[in-house]
């Protein structure tokens, strides 16, 4: 019998920890060669860990939520024959870098309180004068309040809590008060968009611009172009002509094109317009990249949204479909709603978010017309560039959406 | 005269009012106090405290004469004992006109106006007050009625020549040989005994089935049996018919009987004082004979509030007195509402008898359980020193967690129980909060410990 180490593949350029995120076997299972034992996160992607050979799970090397460097054993394996380690070393290269515990935002969990009512119905709450005549100058109703000491008595620690908003509402008889708190590790995908949200809602000054878009003839040329499509194109939505329509804008201003690494002072502008389509999946947002959208054509640009976006939801993408955006779109469908403020996707500099699709007046001139209006909710970073700029570039989105016409002319 | 304009205008300075007054001068509110008659009220003038001044002083002579009659067990002797009983009203007068004068000064230094005379209402907004040197006109922004009762008629016995009522017993200056007291609440058992102390032959007539008939038996028995011992007699269910020479005529049973009265004293309850000063005007909502208010004293008129005896509740100065300091101060804009738990009762009977929160009688009708337990005076180290072991301290709790619903005591001097009393019942004490206190050794409060141990079912003395 001989021991083999699964150690966490290499996986990807610049890639050095992941984090565990799922254990597919558990000490003691027996497991057949080929078969998934592990999941972890890399920077963007899952990477699913599969055994090497057949043997019985000896150690894991971690638990969920640890993070893992790149090299280090992650599970040990008892196999037939030799395996691929002697005893001595197997105990020196075990490099868990754990997680410190939680930090103390988790919420104390309180002395369970009994769920339903404070006290029967009909019963006076319990409480000495002064703590009655507290509760009336802050506006409490006792009644509504728990009281912890005996006999149920009301005392201060008891307003304390309630003036803290710790204690919980007591519902009017019938409807139950739900003291529960359940939990919920951050872990993997989550974990890692809150700490890219947190990174670039600190570090970045946003700058958010809205303006709204006359989509009339654009909606127009798209049903056209979707009724006249050949079998084998994807269906057209707005983003392919949002993106061309953001080449066109970045061509004339090219410092919206860029990632700026703000340790070094140093603005990266791309010639490469790489567009980021945050998406929405199960486990939560993504970022797919479409590579070089200035060398795609209409229907490329639309086929290549489709099929990452598809391996996005699927949890098929990779390290290489999720790097390397210069400037992201964002969109949230018919649930785009009139107004948001978009954070970007650090370290770019410019966020380009789509709201929803209505029928709205519009005055041409002369009356109010029924138009499809869009407005595009757009943020900046504000230390890179300007007001003006930005409104600029918008507009310059604007003029293209609203003339279809100009998307695709030759330059 | 000019008229005064104020923020706050207290109608009678009896304890509602006055306290209201002060309460609102601290507050820095601008205060008008009107009283036709002495500061402190009835309370202080004919009520409380001479009657507390005429009992103490039927109490001492009571002990003389006992002494006198060689029926000291302590071995005192006396020789034929004597009252004055004018000396005895002045003394009483002058304790009397030391408290006014100590109102007085109160109001004074919270910065009230006092102005003497009588009030007419001529609109939520405004009295006029008829004084010595004319009419004065005052409006206010609130107004606080505080006019407080005065004692109930009894058609078969006008007030007036024999027939007195409790102010004016307070003011006799000779013992009867005779008096026949109508009434056999606590007021009039109060007086009845004193007077009884003092060598009156005295006849007690009430129309319910026992005296102080908003008692439970039990707390009224060491009454009765007092009464007895001191040669009161007593008639339940009987009624006055009416009184002429010395002669009272009282029905009991179907049958007339003529009772020696040289006076009558008629203690048959207590009316609001809610005429005679413009109150119709206002055409307040009423609760019965009384003003309606709500649980901030508030009455049916926006800015009209009413406190004690001329609202519907017990009859008792404290309770005035906790709704004129709240009414000062919902006036100065502070949030406040009536939460007291209790308001202790007292009879300063012999023995005296105290009341806070529910009797037995009241706690059953609570959808809980309920534990009452008692201990008897006579196993009280202190009362037996005292040579006073009649009575008892009550103890009424929830049986599932022990909450304190009400507490009772007959016995001497049990009216200074009631401090402990209700402050245990207002601060939502269980039986083992009680139990888990140390009580003084010796005096009359270790009864209360010792209720509460035996309704814990682990008492120690007896």
């Amino acid at each position: 019998m001989g021991e083999h180490v699964i150690k966490l593949p290499d996986a990807g350029e610049g890639v050095a920890e992941a984090e565990l995120v799922e254990w597919h076997v558990a000490v003691g299972t027996l497991v057949a060669e080929d078969q998934l034992v592990a999941t972890v996160m890399t920077d963007k992607a899952a990477v699913e860990i599969y055994a090497p050979v057949a043997g019985e799970v000896l150690w894991q090397g971690g638990e969920i939520g640890d993070t893992v460097a790149v090299g280090a054993p992650l599970l040990r394996l008892a196999v037939a024959g030799e395996g691929n380690v002697d005893e001595a070393e197997s105990e020196a290269d075990v490099v868990v870098a754990r997680e410190p515990p939680p930090p103390s935002s988790t919420p104390p969990s309180p002395a369970p309180a009994p769920p339903g009512p404070p006290r029967a119905e009909g019963e006076r709450p319990l409480a000495a004068p002064s703590v009655r005549r507290r509760a009336r100058e802050g506006g409490v109703d006792l009644r509504q309040v728990r009281g912890t000491g005996p006999a149920g008595r009301i005392g201060h620690e008891d307003l304390d809590a309630w003036f803290a908003g710790t204690a919980t509402p007591a519902a009017a008889s019938g409807r139950v008060a739900d003291t529960s708190i359940e939990e919920v590790k951050l872990v993997g995908l989550r974990r890692r968009i809150a700490e890219r949200m947190s990174l670039a809602n600190a570090r970045i000054p946003h700058i958010t611009y809205v303006e709204d878009v006359d989509m009339s003839a654009l909606e127009k040329l798209r049903g056209l172009l979707n009724a006249e499509r050949h079998e084998g194109q994807p269906r057209l939505t707005i983003l392919p002509f949002l993106m061309r329509a953001m080449v066109r804008a970045i061509r004339a201003q090219p410092e919206m094109n860029a990632r700026f690494d703000d340790e070094a002072g140093i603005v990266h502008r791309h010639g490469g317009v790489h567009i980021g389509i945050a998406t929405q999946t199960p486990a939560g947002l993504v970022v797919p990249v479409v590579r070089h959208v200035e060398a795609l054509d209409l229907w490329a640009t639309a086929g290549e949204l489709a099929r990452l976006t598809g391996l996005a939801r699927d949890g098929l993408a990779g390290r290489e479909e999720l790097t390397g955006s210069t400037i992201t779109i964002t969109s949230l469908g018919a649930l785009g709603g009139l107004v948001t403020t978009p954070v970007i996707n650090h370290p770019e500099v410019a966020i380009v978010g789509v709201n929803k699709l209505r029928v709205a007046p519009r005055w041409d001139g002369r009356d109010f017309v029924p138009a499809e209006m869009m407005n595009l909710s757009s943020s900046f970073d504000h230390r890179i560039v300007d007001g003006m700029d930005a409104a600029r570039f918008v507009q310059a989105i604007k003029r293209g959406l609203e003339h279809p016409a100009a998307l695709f002319m030759e330059d | 005269m000019r008229d005064i304009a104020c923020k706050l205008l207290v109608i009678g300075a009896g304890p509602g009012g006055y306290v209201a007054a002060i309460r609102a001068g601290q507050l820095g509110l601008d205060c008008v106090l009107v009283e036709a008659h002495a500061l402190g009220g009835t309370c202080l003038t004919v009520g409380c405290i001479p009657s507390k001044a005429l009992i103490h002083a039927a109490g001492e002579f009571h002990t003389l004469s006992e002494a006198a009659a060689g029926a000291s067990p302590l071995g005192i002797s006396a020789t034929s004992p004597a009252i004055d009983l004018a000396r005895t009203v002045a003394w009483k007068d002058d304790l009397v006109a030391r408290l006014d004068r100590g109102v007085a000064g109160l109001l004074k230094s919270a910065g009230v106006k006092t102005v003497r005379g009588w009030a007419r209402i001529r609109d939520g907004k405004s009295v006029v007050v008829e004084g010595e040197t004319g009419e004065q006109v005052i409006r206010a922004e609130a107004v606080l009625i505080a006019t407080g009762s005065r004692p109930a008629p009894l058609a078969a016995l006008p007030f007036g020549g024999a027939v007195l009522s409790s102010s004016e017993a307070l003011a006799l200056t000779r013992v009867p040989a005779s008096l026949a007291v109508v009434g056999g609440g606590y007021i009039g058992l109060e007086l009845g005994t004193a007077f009884a102390k003092l060598g009156a032959r005295v006849t007690v007539v009430e129309a319910a089935e026992r005296v102080l008939p908003h008692l439970d038996g039990a707390l009224v028995a060491p009454v009765t049996a007092r009464l007895a011992m001191l040669g009161v007699e007593v008639l339940c269910g009987a009624e006055a018919v009416g009184h002429a020479g010395d002669t009272l005529e009282v029905s009991q049973a179907g049958a007339r009987r003529d009772i020696a009265a040289e006076r009558v004293l008629l203690t048959v309850g207590r009316h609001p004082a809610v005429e005679g000063w413009g109150l119709e005007s206002l055409d307040l909502d009423r609760d019965g004979p009384f003003i309606k208010t709500d649980a901030q004293c508030r009455t049916s008129m926006r800015g009209v509030y009413a406190v004690g005896d001329v609202t519907a509740g017990p009859m008792l100065a404290h309770r005035a007195m906790a709704e004129g300091e709240m009414v000062a101060e919902i006036v100065a804009g502070e949030r406040r509402e009536w939460d007291r738990v209790a308001i202790p009762a007292i009879c300063f009977t012999d023995p005296e008898v105290v009341t806070v929160g529910l009797s037995p009688e009241e706690a059953a009708a609570l959808p809980h359980a309920v534990t009452t337990a008692s201990f008897l005076f006579a196993a009280n180290g202190r009362a037996m020193a005292s040579g006073r072991d009649d009575g008892f301290v009550r103890v009424v709790a929830r049986a599932d967690n022990h909450l304190l619903l009400g507490l009772q005591a007959v016995g001497e001097n049990v009216s200074e129980l009631a401090a402990a009393f209700t402050l245990a019942l207002e601060m939502g004490s269980r039986l083992e909060d009680i139990a888990a206190t140390i009580h003084a050794h010796p005096t009359r409060g270790e009864a209360l410990h010792e209720a509460t141990l035996a309704a814990l079912g682990r008492g120690l003395h007896l």
